[in-house]
């Protein structure tokens, strides 16, 4: 093909189809584009669906509260008009004591009662006891009848209560997840004094991170110091000292944990064979605060020194040189010119070992005991033994928030692509 | 590190200090590991060394807690699901995030950095949060305590590690390898089996054994996802452990060390070939 120079110079270059060139190139990187993102699509699909919606669901949960909603719908009806001072009419009474024996009949009771009792406790009692007796009763009054039955139900407290775990979406597990409650008259307050757990134990979970990431830190540092200075033979061969706990299970490294630190285990032998401690004198150094913090350390150090050491290895022998040979002192010249340049390093390991030790789960649970369990082991509990579900979802959510945030934190600083494996 | 000659007393006791420093924590990154192995054949149920194994007395060491583990069928039954959950959990999380780093190396990706922070994001929710999710998500559509429904939750907890490692392998990609290929008249597909696959197989197959050894680690989806009958091996053993802990655990633990030792092999000689591979230095 021919193009005359003088078109070719006036008029849009063309492609070899005759399209301009522009248009084309434009068409090809579309074509490039939808491509690309055609290959990540499954994938993407693939998390949302088994991943992402799971937890969008569960974080619904947290502000979910159907279970009195559904059940006394004419009651709250009722309650609406209500203003909150005194108890209300005897329309209330009436259409709380026909939708609870309903309740009762569909078995939905106890849910209910459940319910309102996570709010004010000996609710579920007051419920249960209505209930039985106001069954037999075939017409009104109610109020005077539910009030004979249990003078609570002329309490003010009780029905703002009712009226106030009938809506059906709800702040209240985040209320308790704080260690707040609404009161009586409404406000927002504290609980009282002992009944503030939650506020301790996200103070202790970031107690416990702040202390695995200072310990990894410190230990972390020289030994990353040394694999990056020494010559690779040797450093390939230490690494591998690194990588291997990294590879190995997490129940087995905890295991090992219990074996070595047990009252009988093998640290405490060593120690009563040495005879620094007595044989009655065996150290408690597991299920309690000191067990998940040896333990966790262990387990994170490696996430530490990996970071540090892809930094560390790039920083060139010849500024720590150049520094000693302009006349500062070993120390100095590593405080001032070496650590600097590890601080993206440091940054990195850091918040990668913070943000795994947050949500930590197995180890404390396994040598926590009672004073070294973290906020992960509540929500277990609550999702496993206390059924108490929506105040999980709600600890899980503040848990969560605080985790994407670092997240967002380390993708700023580090970005994820240069997350490194082994 | 040998020392430079003009180094004082202060800075060689200095040296050396480090250098028992830097022991140390290796002694605390690896003894715990290796302690439970010989523990694992005392022949008392203890978890110590008793004075007939520090004496390598014959008789004080035993293969019973081996022997207990073959013969008892809990232990074989969850050591069968532990392989069946954690294969194909590994084949959906190798293929869809190979597939997924190939599509994120590309430059023209649009919104790349969100899409990459979605695609990680199962390794950075704590697992209690994704575990008490998935939980509440597949009950309502059946899923739970069922085989597919574990195969599904470890398969999406170790796509993040598959793209990683794919991805770190495509970076130093020669992307004018494929030009050449399709250039020469080979379509896409052929281009990619021929030339890219061998390529990047070694991270591939590092990314595949990551996927596989976080689904046959994995304890907490376990515990609240699986019932009895998808029991795993981590879970047996958390139930070992929090009951009562018998010396068939540190047998299992054990075997379990053995399989760690040879994946980090296997993953290292990979990434040694795939440096060479790529013309990097060996290291």
């Amino acid at each position: 093909m021919t193009v005359d120079a003088g078109t070719a110079l006036s008029g849009p270059i063309l492609a070899a189809d005759g399209t301009p060139l522009k248009v084309s190139l434009r068409k090809a990187q579309r074509v490039r584009k939808l491509r690309a993102f055609a290959l990540v699509l499954p994938l993407l699909a693939f998390v949302l669906i088994t991943f992402i919606l799971p937890i969008v669901d569960m974080l619904l949960r947290s502000v979910d509260n159907p279970v009195v909603a559904r059940n006394l719908p004419i009651t709250l009806n009722v309650l609406k008009d209500w203003d909150g001072t005194g108890t209300p009419d005897e329309t209330a009474y009436a259409a709380i004591a026909k939708e609870l024996v309903e309740a009762r009949e569909n078995k939905e009771m106890g849910k209910v009662a459940t319910r309102l009792n996570f709010e004010t406790s000996g609710m579920r009692s007051l419920i249960g006891k209505s209930v039985r007796k106001i069954r037999r009763l075939k017409e009104g009054p109610y109020k005077e009848a539910l009030i004979k039955i249990d003078k609570r139900w002329a309490n003010t407290e009780i029905w703002s209560t009712i009226k106030r775990i009938g809506a059906p979406y709800t702040h209240v597990q985040y209320l308790a997840a704080l260690d707040m409650k609404t009161q009586p008259d409404g406000s927002v307050g504290m609980q009282p004094e002992d009944r503030q757990i939650y506020g301790q134990i996200f103070m202790r979970t970031l107690w416990i991170s702040l202390l695995v990431t200072g310990f990894c830190l410190l230990l972390a540092y020289p030994v990353s110091y040394l694999l990056a200075t020494l010559p690779l033979r040797y450093s390939n061969l230490l690494m591998v000292m690194v990588l291997l706990p990294f590879w190995t299970s997490l129940l087995v490294r905890t295991t090992s944990w219990i074996v070595l630190l047990q009252r009988n285990g093998v640290v405490n032998d060593l120690l009563v064979w040495v005879g620094i401690v007595g044989e009655d004198g065996r150290i408690q150094m597991i299920y309690n605060q000191t067990g998940t913090l040896v333990a966790m350390t262990q387990i994170l150090l490696p996430f530490m020194i990996l970071p540090l050491y892809s930094v560390m290895k790039t920083i060139s022998p010849s500024y720590m040189r150049a520094a000693r040979s302009l006349g500062a002192k070993p120390a100095t010249a590593f405080v001032r010119v070496y650590m600097p340049q590890t601080a993206a390093g440091v940054g990195a390991g850091c918040l990668l070992v913070f943000i795994l030790s947050i949500g930590y789960y197995i180890t404390p649970a396994l040598v926590g005991g009672q004073s070294g369990t973290m906020i992960s082991n509540f929500i277990a509990y609550h999702m496993k033994s206390s059924l108490n579900w929506s105040l999980a979802a709600a600890l899980g959510t503040i848990l969560l928030a605080a985790v994407l945030v670092l997240y967002w934190l380390y993708n700023k600083i580090v970005g994820i692509d240069n997350m490194k494996l082994g | 590190m040998a020392l430079p000659p003009y180094v004082g007393p202060a800075g060689r006791a200095w040296h050396y200090s480090f250098l028992i420093f830097c022991g140390l924590v290796f002694l605390f990154l690896i003894a715990p590991i290796l302690v439970i192995i010989p523990l694992s054949f005392n022949a008392e149920p203890y978890f110590t060394f008793t004075e007939g194994m520090l004496a390598f007395e014959s008789d004080a060491y035993s293969t019973r807690w081996y022997a207990d583990i073959v013969n008892n069928p809990q232990w074989v039954f969850s050591a069968g699901n532990s392989v069946i959950v954690a294969v194909f959990a590994t084949l959906i999380a190798t293929v869809l995030g190979t597939v997924a780093a190939l599509g994120l190396s590309q430059a023209h990706l649009p919104y790349k950095p969100a899409v990459m922070g979605l695609l990680i994001s199962p390794m950075i929710v704590p697992l209690i949060i994704s575990a008490a999710g998935m939980f509440f998500f597949y009950s309502k559509i059946g899923l739970a305590q069922t085989m597919p429904g574990l195969i599904l939750a470890h398969a999406v907890l170790g796509t993040p590690f598959v793209v990683i490692t794919v991805t770190a392998t495509l970076v130093g990609f020669d992307h004018s390898l494929t030009r050449a290929s399709e250039n020469l008249g080979a379509g896409p597909t052929r281009t990619f089996f021929k030339i890219q696959m061998p390529l990047i197989l070694p991270g591939v197959v590092s990314g595949g054994l990551f996927a596989f050894i976080t689904s046959f680690d994995e304890v907490v989806v376990v515990f609240f996802l699986a019932g009895f009958e998808q029991r795993t091996i981590p879970r047996q053993m958390w139930a070992g452990i929090r009951e009562q802990i018998s010396p068939t655990i540190l047998a299992v633990a054990t075997i379990l060390v053995c399989i760690s030792i040879a994946l980090l092999t296997t993953v290292e000689l990979l990434r040694r070939r795939s440096e060479r591979l790529r013309g990097m230095s060996p290291g």
